[in-house]
């Protein structure tokens, strides 16, 4: 019997061995066909349990099926029942379980001792962590104390830490790492629509004729979702075309690749609108009833400095205004200032004017990582709005999510300093709504924004801030001009809690770690980039005394004296917070599914309403918010219009010069998630892609007699690294560009990044700033 | 048992040579692609001083180009 179980596992892990390979070699070569039969799924594994979750990683959200067996989770494939990915998943899916069992687990928690960690018990620890925050707050006030959260944080998660910390303590210092990878789509969305998230789904996909990728890998950070796109042109000849700073394995696949000088996107898309309007492509019916002209201001500033502030002020203007201000962007000019062809701009223009082509639009860091990301956002809702090529199927401007719930956790529970689940702290009538919900007298909550992230760390360094409880991150890999928000962290009377799952130079500045369950070992919900909501049980005992991060902020909260707002038991406390957080979003134009139903189903989107997910917001076809009588209702906004905006293009934050005359952008590899805590700890991923390294147009590198492996220096105005040079290998940046991946903690590269960010959505630019390239 | 999985790239032309010589090891599985010049391996070896042998070997095959591994899974039995 044991032989046949032996032959059937390893019968077994070569079919996960198979299709490891197989999805490696579809992102490599898109389009790969292999002989049907050897294509067959994982056979069903007869002594394993198979279980639904979304997937850990990236925000596309696959629904994969964790089989688990004697306790431990043993294989992982794509689940053909869910929407998202009809059964494919890319390489990190299909080793996500190995993440669980890196042999460098925290699962004892650990206390800083004159200066070495000693164990302790959770409980001991949890005490801890409550003493020092209330000590904190009756020294230095509530604002004091902060919690820096994650994308990567459950639904239940977020609600407790917003809970905690804004109605019950008082402070608005809640932020969360999402803010430097999708508070611009956001600033974006409510800007242009009142309202926050895609309007379309992923569905969209399977109509639209032509995608544009605006500075987005999608190869790389959107696998399974780029297969659909390579499926759809496979199946009925679709165009790809890729937009963007660096040739890419995207750019390689697509049906055109166009390089534009960085930051020059605004002027370019700006260039698509003129072309638009001058050419009588312009859907005048469509404009007329649902938009509107506003403009704000310019020449904002790039946040370099402690407690910049910046607030908009829109101005309505009128179509003629708008035309005027276009023409400094004629298709010639816009080519002088970004280095895209006239022709080039001319095509990308007539895809959108074509009334005959469904357009998606799609995009992710390269636009939102932007000093100016929120105008560039709101200029490719321009295009679209100008067309009247939106909420309906395939035609959809779609910003893509990089974690797992940015959206479900950060975006729809409102983890950032001005947000509540519903609605703005600003705003009287919704404090007073969170209030009731939350039990909690409403002078709890405070109505003023405290401090959005980089803000917060800078807070930390000035000592305005001296307790921080992160979770689920890693800042100290990933925040921008590393080095003083470290420095400012690992001052003596700074209080640092880090929840995590493996020790990482975050939580080598921690006072105290928190061992955390990871995703399965608990139960909890995501939300993905196309507002869908996925629950998934717990399968797994976490490995020892290691908790949800859920539970960890109930036990904080009920010691400091809040245990009449977290009452929850601890074998339904999911449940409990999910049924609360709901009541948060009740209505047509936000209604969250049932528990019941997320149970039973790969997720579902919202607003869910009348048993439906509904998939494209705003088109009265689909949505039954929709209130106004006609065939559109942008009802986010107070008229019931969505905003098109002149937006001008302004330069970058810092740019090359004579004495550091690169480009370094830098970015994310598709083995790793983000800051490879756990990615690196997966053999398979980690000798994939072992090391970080630096891109260089080959024609850089032959200049300056940089072969491939030779080690470059990087220097910036912050501080300099040494790494290997890549040349043609996965990625080619543009003469006189480097591209660096941020996910080796050996190699930080944020320590030479700057922390400009866009004004309005307060996002670093990642993408932009100026160093020296030399041979060592 | 190391049970490994491949990308195997010919030099240009040669994926058929490629896979006539893979197919010699009674070790691996081979999974050409239809339409693209690339071989996925699937190796599966008894110990691990086996799996280096027949790595070797396998590096040593004139028409590959490249082999890049995907996936490596010891599974205890
Ligand atoms: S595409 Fe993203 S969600 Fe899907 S399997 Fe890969 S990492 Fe997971």
């Amino acid at each position: 019997m044991d032989h046949f179980k032996n032959i059937n596992r390893r019968k077994f892990v070569k079919q996960m061995a198979l299709l490891s390979a197989m999805s490696a070699a579809a992102t490599m070569f898109p389009g790969i066909i292999f002989a049907e039969e050897q294509e067959k799924g994982i056979p069903a594994g007869a002594n394993l349990d198979w279980k639904k979750a979304p997937c850990r990683f990236c925000g596309v959200g696959c629904g994969v099926l964790i089989g688990t067996e004697n306790g431990k989770a043993v294989a992982v494939k794509g689940d053909p029942k869910s929407p998202v990915n009809k059964g494919l998943c890319c390489v990190k899916g299909y080793h996500s379980i190995m993440a669980l069992y890196g042999k460098d687990r925290l699962t004892k928690p650990l206390v800083k001792k004159n200066g070495t960690y000693v164990e302790t018990s959770m409980k001991e620890a949890l005490d801890l962590v409550a003493s020092k925050m209330k000590e904190t707050i009756s020294e230095n006030g509530k604002d004091s104390v902060a919690i820096y959260g994650s994308g990567q944080w459950t639904i239940p998660d977020g609600y407790a830490a917003s809970k905690l910390f804004k109605g019950c303590i008082g402070t608005n210092n809640v932020e969360a790492n999402a803010r430097l990878c999708m508070a611009t789509a956001v600033t974006g969305f409510l800007s242009s629509f009142g309202l926050d998230e895609p309007m379309g789904c992923y569905e969209d996909i399977d109509y639209a004729d032509v995608f544009v990728l605006w500075g987005n890998n999608m190869a790389e950070m959107h696998p399974v979702l780029f297969s659909r796109l390579l499926d759809q042109r496979l199946k009925r000849g679709v165009k790809i075309i890729d937009f963007a700073t660096r040739t890419t394995r995207t750019s390689m696949a697509s049906d055109k690749s166009i390089l534009f000088k960085p930051q020059t996107d605004l002027a370019v898309a700006n260039a698509i609108c003129y072309e638009i309007i001058h050419n009588g492509w312009m859907n005048k019916a469509f404009v007329e009833e649902h938009c509107n002209f506003s403009k704000g201001l310019t020449n904002m500033g790039y946040g370099l400095e402690d407690n910049y502030a910046f607030t908009d002020k829109p101005e309505k203007i009128s179509f003629e205004d708008y035309k005027t201000f276009l023409n400094d962007y004629t298709p010639e000019k816009a080519a002088q200032i970004s280095g895209v062809s006239v022709k080039d701009i001319k095509l990308l223009a007539s895809y959108f004017g074509d009334p005959n082509k469904k357009v998606m639009s799609l995009w992710c860091m390269g636009m939102n990582q932007h000093s100016r990301g929120t105008w560039v956002n709101n200029l490719v809702y321009n295009i679209h709005l100008l067309t009247g090529k939106i909420s309906e199927p395939g035609n959809s401007p779609f910003s893509l999510t990089g974690q797992p719930s940015a959206c479900g956790t950060v975006r729809e529970v409102g983890t950032l300093t001005h947000k509540l689940p519903h609605g703005v702290v600003a705003n009287k009538k919704h404090r007073e709504f969170a209030a009731k919900i939350w039990d909690v007298p409403v002078e709890n909550i405070s109505p003023k924004p405290t401090y959005h992230t980089v803000e917060m760390f800078r807070a930390l360094d000035r000592g305005d801030i001296r307790f921080m409880w992160i979770q689920v991150t890693n800042p100290f890999v990933s925040m921008p001009k590393l080095n003083r928000y470290r420095a400012g962290a690992e001052k003596d009377d700074r209080f640092i809690v880090v929840s995590d799952v493996y020790p990482t130079p975050t939580t080598d500045v921690a006072d105290v770690i928190l061992p955390s369950a990871m995703w399965v070992e608990r139960e909890g919900m995501y939300g993905n980039s196309e507002r869908r909501t996925q629950y998934f049980e717990q399968m797994l005992e976490p490995p020892g005394e290691a908790m949800s991060d859920t539970m960890q902020l109930i036990e904080v909260a009920k010691r400091m004296g809040f245990e009449k707002q977290f009452y929850y038991k601890d074998e339904t406390h999911i449940e409990e917070i999910y049924n609360e957080y709901r009541k948060h979003h009740e209505g047509d134009k936000h209604n969250m599914a049932p528990l019941e139903v997320l149970k039973s189903q790969p997720g579902a989107l919202w607003p869910y309403v009348n048993g439906k997910s509904t998939k494209w917001r705003y088109n009265a076809k689909y949505d039954p918010a929709c209130s106004n009588g006609k065939d559109f209702h942008f009802y986010g906004l107070p008229d019931g219009k969505a905003v098109i905006w002149q937006r001008p293009y302004e330069p970058a934050a810092e740019e090359p010069d004579e004495e550091y005359p690169f480009w370094l952008g830098t970015g994310r590899v598709v083995e790793h998630w983000h800051t490879g805590s756990m990615t690196r700890r997966i053999p398979v991923l980690h000798q994939a892609m072992p090391k970080a390294y630096v891109e260089l147009h080959p024609d850089d590198a032959k200049r300056m007699q940089i072969k491939n492996g030779d080690n470059v220096k990087l220097t910036t105005r912050r501080g300099q690294i040494i790494l290997p040079a890549a040349i043609d290998q996965r990625g080619i940046p543009a003469p006189m560009q480097v591209f660096v991946p941020f996910f080796d903690e050996s190699k930080l590269i944020n320590e030479l990044t700057l922390d400009s960010f866009c004004p309005i959505s307060k996002e670093p630019d990642y993408k932009k700033c100026a160093v020296k390239v030399e041979k060592v | 048992m190391p049970i490994k999985s491949y990308l195997a790239h010919p030099h240009s032309g040669m994926k058929e040579e490629l896979v006539l010589a893979l197919s010699q090891f009674s070790e691996c599985d081979i999974f050409p692609s239809e339409n693209k010049d690339v071989v996925i391996l699937i190796t599966e070896t008894a110990t691990t001083d086996e799996d280096d042998k027949l790595t070797e070997k396998i590096q040593r095959i004139s028409s590959l180009k490249l082999l890049a591994m995907v996936s490596g899974f010891n599974s205890p039995n």
